[in-house]
């Protein structure tokens, strides 16, 4: 059947609408997503540390933001971020030079990412808050 | 492969998962759809009264014929008048419920790839998949992010013009021998795990990466026998195939999300030969 005997524009199937979100495409766009984030955050660090040049008063300001539920729900956004994307950056990495390709492999480092990630995101909170006092 | 068994980690790809967090991305069902892409709802069609085991699928349904966009109807299937495999569901359906039901058949053992569609969120073969490891209720839909001639037909000519773009033939510069051109076993253990693609484009209608750019990434099908050339002892343009590659769009749309090994029903692994393809352009730059 050729273009030209078609009447109308043949409609697309549902891709993302319908597809089953899989450890192996959701572990891909968190890396992605994450990154994103990072990059926001990245900025953020430059206005707290440019509060923290710029004298107490701006500090001060700075600092109970972070202090508020709404800059901790952030902060741990950041945190979990940032090893979300570092474990599945070293998951990547070990890719590149060619190894982990068999599924069994994949769904084992992609759970690993999870659950390292997840562990050192509370690690880390659970330290700083019990050395913060 | 053995039937699936409900798992966590996945060995093979033919296992279904065994927890389900989400069946599909939490998103509104018709976001960035074009108005002839977007599903309304279909009509139900209820099992026979005799018929005491029933499931009921959900399928998507498409007449270029008729006014209107695609839908969604339900049917609800005896089990069992039919076999224990989608595609006996589906020829049931169309035996003795609805015949104008359309999609693709031939071998129903899982050789020719006709039947690759999306079944519960997931490309597959209908005459491989079991009816016991669907969902309730069960969705049927076309291979992801493709055109619909008709129901569950999809339009692969692009698919192929892809396929024909990586010239899928021996390319060889030297005169051709007396007899066969001679392989040694490891040489020719290089070809395992791509000779045997059936071209179902199940993992290429399942990658994201080919739905944002299928204008011009190749995909995992294509890429896969594009490794297959690359890797054969007997083609003599290597060379020439990894420059037609090495491109930020063919190839390198590809950033390993996998989809593609996870969903191959002939147990394949387009993302491990893509790899092996960025191995060699890398290797030949140094």
């Amino acid at each position: 059947m050729t273009n030209s005997t078609r009447k109308r524009l043949q409609p697309l199937s549902p891709n993302i609408q319908i597809y089953r979100p899989q450890l192996t495409s959701v572990l891909s766009i968190a890396n992605r997503i994450s990154g994103i984030a990072l990059s926001l955050y990245a900025v953020a660090l430059v206005v707290w540390l440019v509060a923290a040049a710029a004298g107490p008063h701006a500090y001060s300001t700075a600092h109970v933001f972070m202090g508020s539920w709404v800059g901790r729900i952030l902060l741990f956004g950041c945190t979990f971020s940032f090893f979300l994307h570092l474990c599945g950056g070293i998951r990547h990495l070990i890719w590149d030079a060619g190894y982990g390709f068999e599924l069994r492999t994949i769904y084992a480092s992609g759970w690993m990412v999870v659950l390292v990630s997840s562990a050192l995101t509370l690690l880390s909170w659970i330290l700083s808050l019990v050395l913060a006092g | 492969m053995t039937k699936g068994r409900p798992a966590v980690i996945i060995r093979s790809p033919d296992q279904v998962p065994g927890v389900t967090a989400l069946k599909r991305f939490p998103m509104p069902r018709n976001l960035g759809v074009s108005p002839e892409s977007r599903i309304v709802q279909g009509r139900t069609w209820p099992a026979p009264a005799a018929a005491i085991r029933v499931k009921a699928f959900e399928i998507y349904r498409y007449d270029p014929d008729l006014q209107g966009n695609p839908r969604i109807d339900t049917f609800e299937v005896d089990l069992d008048a039919c076999g224990p495999m989608v595609l006996d569901a589906l020829l049931w359906i169309k035996n003795t419920v609805d015949s104008t039901l359309t999609f693709r058949r031939s071998c129903r053992e899982g050789i020719c790839g006709s039947c690759a569609m999306n079944i519960d969120g997931t490309n597959w073969l209908a005459c491989t998949r079991f009816i016991t490891d669907l969902g309730k209720p069960a969705t049927i839909y076309p291979l992801a992010n493709m055109r619909i001639i008709k129901d569950l037909v999809p339009d692969l000519t692009h698919a192929f013009a892809q396929y024909a773009l990586i010239q899928p033939w021996l390319r060889s510069k030297t005169p051709p021998p007396e007899r066969e051109r001679l392989q040694s076993p490891e040489e020719r253990s290089r070809l395992d795990d791509h000779y045997e693609c059936i071209l179902c484009f199940c993992c290429t209608s399942g990658c994201p990466s080919h739905w944002w750019n299928g204008d011009r990434f190749l995909g995992p099908a294509v890429l896969l026998q594009a490794n297959r050339w690359l890797v054969d002892s007997r083609d003599e343009a290597t060379g020439e195939r990894l420059d037609e590659l090495e491109d930020p769009f063919r190839l390198y749309r590809c950033h390993t999300i996998l989809n593609c090994t996870r969903t191959c029903p002939k147990g394949l692994n387009p993302g491990k030969s893509i790899a092996n393809i960025k191995r060699m352009l890398l290797e030949r730059r140094t």
